[in-house]
């Protein structure tokens, strides 16, 4: 039998535990142990950003990172982005109303990645923009309307504060 | 058509779920079930001596290790052979698992159960299987070579050889004032879904039955497969796709080895079993696109209107064909593309290698038949010296001319006849959009700075909306909910929202209330699929035509309650009211209601139906003859032929004179799908081919070493672009309705991928002045297209005739 | 794609970590785990245990001072790009970060983790090259030095021995009159590059050249660093040093560029990052 850790960390404000064996990937802790399956696994070698998570509020791959290395830590995924009276977030309003997902699968990894990156360059310039998702990739939209939306959810949160 | 719902811009129902992580993927299901893994061949060509599997046995977690010989009757028998056509002489399928030979890299060879997929992988990685490698066959010229044979039953490596002929090209084109010879090249691509296959698998012992979900485009077909290979009755089978990551048309593909094996063993083990495709299988063992070498005469006049054009193209399908030749049928029809060819012929020999399986991806076989015709114009502009658009302007095919037949047989096995267009129209938009007349000046002031810029363009027809047909089925309830159900299937493509946006339309309710079901045999068990562009023209059309059933029996039910002839009534907001009268009204929940007379009132609204409260007459049966109860209607929409739409794409590039790093500054898109739904969801459609068009154009190919290795089966090094590789797309549209259906409408997924590759190698050459013949382009690619021009002027583009 | 079954230790201090590496000499050190996480989920990789040292706090540092930048262990990627202070004691380094895969990816990769990686199409080690930097090595018999030069042994082969750790790396600060410049080619942002310069130019109080150094990835085994002083000569002939590196070097062909391309290519990158050294150099003499 192989070895199993506790590992507790706080996972969209909630405590949550689970214990598992130490090759288990932070992502599939998080859809498969925790049921959080907004989280999406697209290559598991850290390329596409589909299981882009918020790890201490930065972005990081939940495919290239072990259950046992986050413990203790705070991790946000797509279903802590929206208020907790359910309200959506700025950037997921925003990229529905720019159309900015098509099949949704590599959506949530963008909306924790432009979250991030609003929270540090608030008003993005179109070059802040691009390096800032050019790690995500996005076989639908021909990243378009991600662009856009990374702008509109900018003005959204101008407006809001 | 009163509301002003279809047309609109309507942001996507699906997107509240998708958006908070409430979308429910494949691989988001059963999160209890067993999981699967598979040992797949390492070897492009081999013989299996043995497979051993005892060192697997004592992994913790094993449930159970599959080979071909464990698989009974039909289960083990090799997969159908999906299209057949009479072209398709020597057509082979794979077993689900391999039987004796293995073809490509990647073919399943065992099937492993676990608790889970980490330990599923690691029994995996225990099965030792023996091989005695056979040469392997890779790559088009080695497949026509035939030194070597994919199948032993198979002369010369060849499926098919298939013929497309309109009038006498050969002596058209010897009688032809100019005759030009060349050849062209595209290389291997994928759909590349970010979600992989996936198959989730529940057998319910109790009632006999299985429950299906697949990642796929098919789902009804899927469930035919799986009920016929497990000798169940269709009925005893529910095959569901949830919310799916993506499709390209790798997905239409059907039944993968496995959606039979994972059922099968299912209900073997009394277990529920999911299969998660990995990206590296995905690679390997799904399946890919575009693969060709074209050899083309064409013979034409002073003004460059073609006279004859004579094509014959190779095409590489890979190990197995089970998808037919639908791909060479497409390129050497849509080849033709808006213009009017004098006399045609082509001829596509389709190949066997020990490569992944090809099927259609996004385009399916236009962008090489695009690729081939546009490259065509380029090369007769040039040889004449006139303006690349004016020679194509003047093969156009003229707005009164439709319906037009181009006097060939199209993939749905019907004469391919256009329906409508405006082509001459297209081009002018196309040209004015980018810029074409005055990129002359622009070009030579970036040659002053030392800037290589060119540009170019292509036009393109896409038959879209095939049959053979689609349904809709809509019900409205008694709380005035409206549900829509059509059997095809979703992969983004916002069906949720569009098809809502008939139905409200047809209709006349609030677009809130409609509720659209797409991919679930439990709500709709006959359909085709979703490929070719043909999801909006044919379920689209399929649900207007229920909408109006069911607003037909509204107004009558209506009618009847409000003692109006339902010729005067009229619904809005979902109500049915006298026309002029708005007092007058009864809502479409009560219509619900009154359509179905009750015996038993188990609310409210249901007492006012009983059949001691409904108005009919005591004289006649509670349910007229003929009538049924309830408010729903199902119809079916079956075109006698496709409808197609076009367009026309432009792009202004940079090439870099040093480093040979290639840059798209501009590119634009005038597309005409007819009349559109969502313009908002028809531009997002665009973009995302574009997108992908652009990696083709650029980035994306499959590297295969002589071994029948794929050395880039990873999104290392498979080149999908970023959004730091796309520059913005500028799009344009125009309208002219096909008059073959009832909304007016044409398919709109692919066209943005169509031209691009023809596109872009417009473009570079004029940058560079050098002949590009095979795409993708790399920067290595150009570079060596230099060093090789620097010696050859023969490569070289005929200087002068670059100027307008 | 899931990874094999393997021991794992959590260490909280370097000590323990030395134990466990000490213990089980085959373990292989886990710190951002950007490239090692890849190989073991394709299990192309396989250690029978991993020293996760992402818990010891000590390691998890990055000190600026005149003499140069030292980055523990734990030092990410995106704080030594974001540090201002070490731009300023050392530019190439935030110049070559900026290339160093893609920004979510930055922010787990570590700096000594790219280093013990010794790829050879990365950017670092050609960073820690040309700079002529060093890594300090600890085990349970002691601490060492190693300097570039002797650091990248070959491919993904670092000179670390069985039980060592990489528990920092020390870039030294630019000199006076120096600039510094990072230019590479990729197929798409953000990739591994086609080729790529770190190219470091120093002016005597003449504003002549007195070194022009240059680090390479992509093109060898191991980072290549050639002194192009006398190709350049006083005045900066870029072109000639250009000339004189395309005759130096022998890439190799991948399936990405053939080496004729990527011969050609470093040249054009060479004279590029030479003349945008050259340029800074003189700047900050002015200064």
């Amino acid at each position: 039998m192989e070895e199993s850790f506790e590992v507790g960390l706080t996972v969209n404000g909630t405590h949550r535990t689970a214990s598992v064996p130490a090759r288990r990937l932070l992502s599939d802790l998080l859809r498969h142990d925790l049921g959080l399956t907004g989280t999406h696994v697209g290559c598991e070698h850290g390329v596409c950003g589909c299981c882009t998570v918020l790890l201490d509020g930065d972005p990081v791959r939940s495919c290239l990172m072990f259950a046992v290395t986050a413990a203790g830590h705070e991790v946000t995924t797509v279903e802590g982005l929206a208020d907790e009276d359910g309200t959506p977030s700025p950037v997921q309003r925003a990229f529905r109303e720019c159309h900015g997902l098509q099949c949704g699968f590599c959506t949530p990894g963008f909306l924790c990645t432009v979250t991030a990156l609003l929270r540090e360059t608030p008003r993005p310039t179109e070059d802040q923009v691009l390096e800032g998702i050019s790690g995500n990739l996005c076989r639908c939209t021909g990243y378009q309307n991600i662009v856009k939306s990374v702008h509109r959810a900018a003005d959204i949160l101008a407006e809001e504060s | 058509m009163g509301t002003r719902i279809f047309g609109e811009p309507v942001e996507r129902r699906e997107d509240a779920r998708l958006l908070t992580g409430r979308g429910r993927y494949l691989d988001d299901l059963g999160r209890d079930a067993l999981a699967a893994a598979f040992v797949r061949s390492p070897h492009a060509h081999a013989r299996i001596a043995d497979i051993d599997v005892s060192g697997a046995l004592d992994v913790d977690g094993l449930v159970a290790v599959y080979t071909w010989e464990d698989l009974p009757g039909r289960v083990g028998e090799p997969l159908p052979l999906l299209i057949p056509h009479p072209a398709l002489t020597h057509g082979r399928t794979g077993y689900p698992l391999a039987r004796d030979v293995v073809r490509h890299v990647g073919e399943p060879i065992a099937m492993v159960v676990a608790r889970d997929r980490y330990l599923a992988e690691d029994a995996a990685e225990r099965i030792r299987v023996e091989y005695e490698p056979l040469p392997p066959v890779v790559g088009i010229e080695a497949a026509t070579r035939a030194e070597h044979l994919v199948h032993d039953d198979v002369p010369g490596n060849v499926g098919a050889v298939l013929v497309q002929e309109t009038g006498d090209a050969a002596a058209a084109i010897d009688a032809a004032p100019h005759v030009l010879e060349f050849s062209l090249a595209i290389e291997r691509s994928a759909s590349m879904p970010l979600e992989g296959r996936g198959v989730y698998a529940r057998w319910d012992a109790d009632d006999g039955s299985l429950r299906v979900y697949s990642s796929t485009q098919a789902s009804t077909s899927v469930r035919a497969a799986i009920a016929a290979r497990l000798g169940l009755p269709n009925g005893k089978v529910e095959v569901v796709a949830p919310d799916v990551g993506g499709g390209f048309g790798v997905k239409i593909v059907h039944p993968w080895p496995e959606e039979v094996l994972v059922p099968w063993a299912a209900r073997l083990l009394d277990r529920e079993l999911k299969w998660t495709e990995d990206r590296r299988e995905h690679f390997v063992s799904a399946a890919h696109e575009r693969g060709q070498l074209q050899d083309v005469r064409v013979g034409f006049d002073d003004a460059g209107r073609v006279l004859g054009l004579d094509v014959t193209i190779r095409h590489d399908h890979g190990a197995y064909t089970p998808y037919g030749i639908i791909i060479p049928i497409v390129t050497s029809t849509q080849l033709l593309g808006p213009y009017k060819i004098g006399a045609y012929r082509a001829e596509v020999t389709s190949l066997y290698t020990n490569t992944l399986i090809v099927t259609p991806y996004r385009g399916a076989g236009r962008p090489q038949g695009v690729f081939c015709m546009e490259r065509t114009m380029d090369r007769v502009a040039r040889h004449l010296g006139l303006d690349r658009a004016d020679v194509r302007a003047a093969n156009l095919i003229q707005p009164d001319e439709f319906p037009y037949d181009q006097g060939l047989i199209f993939q749905d096995g019907r004469p391919l006849i256009y329906d409508s267009g405006d082509y001459p129209e297209l081009l002018r938009k196309a040209r004015e959009l980018i810029g074409w007349d005055g990129f002359d000046a622009e070009r030579a002031a970036a040659a002053g700075r030392g800037r290589r810029l060119g540009i170019g363009l292509g036009v393109y027809v896409e038959g879209t909306g095939v049959g053979p047909y689609e349904g809709g089925h809509v019900e409205i309830d008694t709380a005035g909910r409206v549900h829509v159900s059509t059997g095809l299937t979703s992969q983004g493509q916002g069906h949720e929202t569009v098809f809502a946006q008939i139905a409200a339309s047809e209709l006349g309710v609030p677009i809130g209330d409609v509720h659209v079901t797409t991919g679930d045999t439990r709500r709709f068990g006959y359909a085709v699929g979703t490929f070719a562009s043909r999801a909006a023209v044919m379920s689209g059309n399929a649900i207007a035509l229920a909408c109006r059933k069911v607003r037909g029996k509204a107004l009558r039910i209506a009618g009847e309650a409000l003692e109006a002839d339902p010729r005067d009534l009229e619904i809005t907001g979902g109500v049915v009211h006298v026309r002029g009268d708005p007092s007058a009204c009864v809502p479409l929940r009560t219509v619900a209601v009154l359509s179905n007379p009750l015996r038993y009132a188990f609310d409210e609204e249901a007492a006012a139906a009983t059949q001691f409260a409904a108005a009919r007459p005591v004289t006649e049966p509670p349910v007229a003859a003929g009538d049924e109860p309830g408010l729903e209607g199902r119809d079916y929409y079956s075109p006698v032929r496709s409808t197609f739409a076009a367009g026309a794409h432009a792009a202004i590039v940079e090439v870099d004179p040093d480093t040979a790093e290639i840059a798209i500054l501009r590119y634009a898109v005038v597309h005409d799908c007819g009349r559109l739904i969502n313009p908002m969801v028809v531009e997002g459609q665009i973009h995302g081919g574009v997108a992908q068009g652009i990696g083709g154009a650029l980035y994306e190919r499959m590297v295969y070493d002589e071994s029948g290795q794929l050395l880039n089966a990873s999104f290392m090094d498979f080149l999908m672009p970023y959004a730091t590789e796309i520059p913005r797309i500028e799009t344009g549209h125009l309208e002219t309705p096909s008059p073959l259906n009832p909304l007016g409408i044409k398919g709109a997924g692919e066209a943005g991928v169509i031209p691009v590759s023809a596109v872009i190698a417009s473009a570079v050459e004029d940058a560079e002045g050098v002949r590009v013949d095979a795409m993708p382009l790399s920067p290595d690619g150009l570079y060596e297209l230099r060093e090789r021009a620097a010696h050859d002027p023969s490569l070289r583009v005929r200087e002068g005739a670059r100027s307008l | 794609m899931k990874p094999p079954p393997f021991g794992y230790r959590a260490p909280a201090t370097v000590t323990e970590a030395l134990d466990a590496l000490a213990a089980e000499p085959s373990g292989k050190v886990l710190a951002g785990g950007q490239s090692l996480i890849p190989l073991l989920n394709m299990r192309l990789a396989a250690p029978a245990e991993l020293v996760d040292i992402n818990r010891v706090a000590e390691l998890d540092t990055l000190h600026v001072r005149d003499e140069g930048v030292r980055a523990g262990a734990l030092a990410r990627l995106a704080r030594v790009e974001r540090s201002a202070e070490a731009a300023a004691v050392q530019p190439l380094l935030g110049q070559a970060l900026r290339h160093v895969a893609h920004p979510v990816i930055r922010n787990r990769g570590t700096v000594v983790g790219s280093l013990a990686h010794a790829d050879p199409a990365a950017e670092l080690p050609a960073v820690l090259a040309v700079l002529g930097g060093t890594v300090e090595a600890a085990s349970a018999r002691g601490r060492r030095t190693i300097r570039a030069a002797e650091f990248f042994r070959g491919p993904m082969e670092p000179a670390l021995e069985p039980g060592e750790l990489a528990v920092s790396a020390f870039f030294p600060a630019s000199p006076p009159r120096t600039g510094t410049a990072f230019t590479e080619t990729a197929r798409r942002h953000g990739d591994y590059a086609l080729a790529g310069v770190a190219a470091v130019v120093t002016l005597d109080e003449d504003l002549r050249v007195s070194a022009a150094r240059a680090g390479y990835l992509g093109i060898a085994a191991t980072p290549l660093v050639l002194d192009l002083t006398g190709a350049a000569g006083p005045h900066g002939d870029w072109r000639a040093a250009a000339a004189h590196v395309r005759e130096r070097i022998d890439p190799e062909t991948d399936i990405h560029a053939g080496a004729g391309y990527r011969r050609h290519l470093t040249g054009v990158l060479t004279e590029r990052a030479f003349k945008s050294a050259a340029a800074e150099a003189l700047r900050r003499a002015g200064e």
